[in-house]
């Protein structure tokens, strides 16, 4: 018998919820068939069988959402006795489209197979108060038990029992939990019932949806926002981008504002590399990327999505903009990889084909910044004392306070409006 | 005051004045909140109290006080004309029975909790209408189910007079002859009650051994008692057909092991097959309330069901159907409802059964360990090694300590023996704090008592006891 445990799906997954079986109970597969396709919070993607044999049993139908590491199938290999692997291992070396990034386990869990982590009924209910996985807690106490000095030492964090925290994943102690948290007067109370007042339809948060949720909440509870605001006269660049959209006319190939946008955001990240960075709140250390990968906000049927173009600096406006084309596509069919949406570090955020003066957007946490562009419209301004039409476009920067200043801000969306405001400062610049 | 004519609000309401109800009352009262009772019967204390664990451990009691006398020969102790009043009996429960029952209304009214006699039913997520009383109507924040649950019947049994645990406790009769249908706790308690008090058991169980989920080496010390106190223990048996009635007596077909069927007749019947939840007339349709196939509510570990207000304990949830557990959660979803970050994580639920010799168990079986795939060991010692059991004249029992292999962290405990059901509580506490044999081992255990049997137990897992025999030639560690 061999129980196959639903993969690490990528790093940060830790959930995905069963969008189709293709096998039932009793039927036979092959090694490397179809299993079973799961939606996690960033793709779907497609599970082959690791094993050849009978299906024994299937667990969870669809529309469950699943824990990493729940057993997902037990199969009938013909070996007598249920496998033991850890659920990383099985389709690490099988499933090539599978990322295997397993977190580090911390210490403390590798000695404990199965059963819950030792510990005294008091010291549970500290861990508990305290928001602290005893889990991740390093046990000095015979037979592995956690006592409640190694939960004050880890909270008092001296580095080496620490655990290596996941990105963007926020330890639960600082997340009010249970109604009232860490941070005082916040005190959820729960929902009325809105059946009292006229008639609801409910549905639950699944999926992206709730991917985005979590994200945004941790942005939003976690870092200090701030918005900087300009405009960008484009005037001169829509022109010379429309002289060039008639010259690739019969190619096929597009050419967009956007990419001309994420061309000049990392002119902009590598003179202000702050902007490129992240805080390890934990650690207490910043992080300086030396790679600059560009997410973009991209809306799809199942909600949004935040593909990543690999080393935007490297590429040219023409390859930014085929880039932007091809993932914008991958994700809305579904075909798109897990590893396209890993690895950004920073993001711009273009609702202008849609509308709108302006947006104050929230920050892609770990993220230091994410850039907001509105519609290019044509307005009134002021040039040598007189009024004329230009084409304006409305650029947002909303940052983090712990890592920039409002400074800072002004002055790489200065370089960012230049950038745009006239073509041949972008030419001469990347 | 008119009947239902008075509509109350409050923070907190509780339904159902058991362990779990009238401790979840007094637990919410102390963190400040305001509490209502709603309670159907016209005394608090629930199953437990009233027709359950209290008087029938106040029966079991009486009946062993007399097998005792009877059995204290070899000890020179004779007694002419041992007999039992079953009145002066009935009267003696009823008054350690009401005593409680005064105690807790007493604590309650200490609290200000109010209570409020009646029979409740949901009207929407945020409010109760109640029968039988002269509040119409609650108004909450926040409810706590604690409605307990019921004696089920076979599909016909029921209507024909025979009896659930609920009319045994009220000793209506001593039965000539008495069929037990069920050799889970409730069976052999009261079957062994009913020995006691001088009428032949037969009892019937359809699976094939006594005390499901005890592990068969501590059942089966039972089950020998059982087997010289009762006419008869029928394994993988069922009784098919019922006829008869209290007067006449009753006609029951058991079909046996093997097949064969018989028609005997008994003068009463217990039936005592299981206990189903009492969650039907909750109006739970009108909540967002979820139940599973069985009828049982299905609750997180922070006991909250799927209504967010709405919180359930005891009985009407999953898991084992025990007052200590409804008292429990009681308390966890007290505490959860006043903002504290409860949750029911306990590992060690204890099941004691009182026969005679008692058993209990807590943590994990030796069979749920090996269902976990955990890699175990055991030490059993036996009472007949013990100085305080010879004392006792009682060496018919063991105590059993399962440790996980490597980290010899206790995971269970399993007894069987006279006091069992005290001694199980050291067991708890072992699995609950992660102790390991050692701790049990080095922790000193007063002498001469019962509760050496545990450390020694330890010690046997540990492999270094020294009051057991060791094969010839082996070396001490």
């Amino acid at each position: 018998m061999y129980e196959f445990k639903l993969p690490d799906l990528g790093e940060g997954i830790h959930e995905g919820e069963l969008l189709k079986w293709f096998v039932n109970e009793g039927d036979t597969i092959n090694e490397d068939e179809s299993l079973v396709e799961v939606e996690t919070d960033k793709a779907a993607v497609t599970i082959p069988s690791p094993r050849t044999g009978k299906i024994v049993k299937i667990n969870g139908s669809v529309g469950d959402v699943l824990e990493v590491g729940t057993v997902l199938v037990v199969i009938d290999d013909g070996t007598g006795i249920a496998a033991e692997e850890p659920a990383a291992e099985a389709p690490a070396a099988e499933t090539p489209e599978v990322a295997s990034v397993a977190a580090v386990a911390p210490a403390a869990t590798a000695a404990r197979k199965n059963g819950p982590i030792p510990a005294a009924p008091a010291t549970r209910r500290l861990a508990r108060d305290l928001g602290v996985d005893l889990k991740a807690v390093p046990a000095t106490g015979q037979g592995g038990r956690v006592t409640k000095e190694d939960v004050q030492a880890f909270l008092d964090g001296d580095g080496a029992a620490r655990p290596p925290v996941r990105e963007g994943r926020v330890p639960a102690d600082f997340v009010p939990a249970g109604g009232q948290g860490p941070i005082p007067l916040l005190d959820l109370e729960p929902l009325p019932d809105f059946t009292e007042f006229g008639p609801v339809e409910t549905e639950p948060l699944r999926s992206i949806r709730r991917k985005v949720a979590r994200k945004m909440v941790t942005s939003m509870v976690l870092v200090p926002h701030v918005c900087h605001m300009d405009e960008a006269d484009v005037t001169d660049l829509d022109a010379a981008m429309r002289r060039e959209r008639e010259r690739l006319v019969d190619t096929g190939a597009s050419l967009s504002l956007l990419a001309f946008a994420m061309k000049a955001v990392t002119v902009c990240l590598k003179k202000f590399p702050s902007f490129n960075a992240s805080l390890d709140p934990f650690k207490g250390e910043l992080i300086y990327k030396k790679y600059y990968n560009l997410g973009f906000a991209a809306d799809t049927d199942r909600g949004l999505v935040v593909p990543v173009l690999k080393e935007a600096d490297r590429k040219n406006v023409m390859e930014i903009s085929e880039g932007i084309r091809e993932l914008a596509v991958g994700a809305r069919d579904g075909s798109i990889a897990v590893e396209d949406f890993r690895g950004g570090t920073f993001t711009v955020s273009n609702i202008g084909s849609l509308g709108g003066t302006g947006l104050a957007p929230t920050i892609n946490y770990p993220e230091v910044a994410i850039l907001g562009m509105g519609r290019m419209q044509e307005k009134p301004v002021v040039r040598d004392g007189a009024v004329v039409i230009r084409k304006m476009l409305p650029l947002s920067l909303a940052f983090d306070h712990r890592i920039a200043d409002g400074a800072d801000a002004a002055r790489f969306m200065n370089e960012l409006v230049q950038c745009l405001s006239d073509p041949v400062t972008l030419l001469v610049k990347v | 005051m008119v009947m239902g004519s008075l509509r109350q609000s409050t923070e907190v309401v509780v339904i159902g004045a058991g362990p779990g109800g009238y401790v979840a009352a007094l637990r919410a009262a102390d963190l400040g909140k305001d509490v209502i009772l709603v309670e159907r019967r016209e005394r608090r204390g629930g199953v437990c109290l009233l027709e359950g664990c209290i008087p029938s451990k106040a029966l079991i009691h009486a009946v062993n006080v007399m097998e005792e006398v009877r059995s204290a020969k070899k000890m020179g102790i004779t007694v002419k004309d041992l007999e039992l009043d079953r009145e002066q009996l009935l009267k003696w429960k009823e008054s350690v029975v009401s005593s409680l029952s005064r105690g807790i209304d007493g604590l309650l009214e200490k609290r200000g909790v109010e209570v409020v006699r009646g029979t409740a039913r949901f009207e929407t997520s945020q409010s109760l209408a109640l029968e039988g009383s002269e509040t119409s109507a609650i108004d909450f924040q926040h409810c706590i189910i604690a409605t307990g649950s019921r004696p089920v019947h076979l599909p016909f049994t029921e209507g024909k007079g025979i009896w659930t645990s609920t009319e045994a406790l009220q000793v209506p009769s001593v039965p000539d002859r008495l069929l037990v249908i069920g050799a889970g706790a409730i069976g052999l308690e009261l079957g062994q009650v009913y020995a006691g008090l001088g009428s032949k058991v037969v009892c019937v169980e359809a699976l094939e051994s006594i005390l499901p989920g005890a592990d068969p080496d501590l059942a089966e010390v039972v089950e020998k008692s059982c087997r010289k106190r009762f006419e008869a223990l029928f394994l993988e048996s069922k009784m098919t057909a019922l006829e008869g009635d209290p007067g006449s007596g009753y006609k029951a077909t058991l079909e046996k092991k093997g097949g064969a069927t018989a028609v005997e007749t008994f003068d009463q019947v217990l039936i005592a097959v299981g206990r189903a939840p009492a969650t039907e007339d909750l109006g739970l349709e009108n909540t967002r309330v979820a139940k599973d196939t069985q009828g049982f509510i299905e609750t997180d570990e922070t006991c909250r069901t799927a209504d967010p207000a709405i919180f359930a304990i005891g009985d009407v949830t999953r898991g084992p159907q025990l007052a200590h557990k409804a008292s429990r959660e009681a308390k966890v979803a007290a505490e959860v409802i006043a903002g504290r970050k409860a949750a029911f994580d306990n590992r060690a639920i204890p099941g004691v059964v009182y026969t005679d010799p008692e058993v209990a168990w807590t943590g994990l079986t030796e069979q749920e360990a090996a269902d976990q795939g955990r890699e175990v060991k055991t030490g059993v010692f036996p009472l007949t090694a013990l100085g305080r059991a010879r004392t006792l004249g009682r060496t018919d029992g063991k105590v059993k300590v399962i440790a996980e292999v490597g980290s010899d962290l206790v995971l269970g405990v399993g007894i069987v023996g006279p006091s069992a059901s005290d001694l199980i509580a050291e067991g708890t506490l072992a699995v609950e704090m992660g102790a390991t044999l050692e701790d049990l081992m080095i922790t000193i255990h007063p002498h001469p008592t019962l509760s050496e049997a545990v450390m020694e137990a330890a010690e046997v897992a540990a492999d270094v006891c020294v009051h057991l025999p060791r094969p010839a030639g082996t070396v001490r560690k």
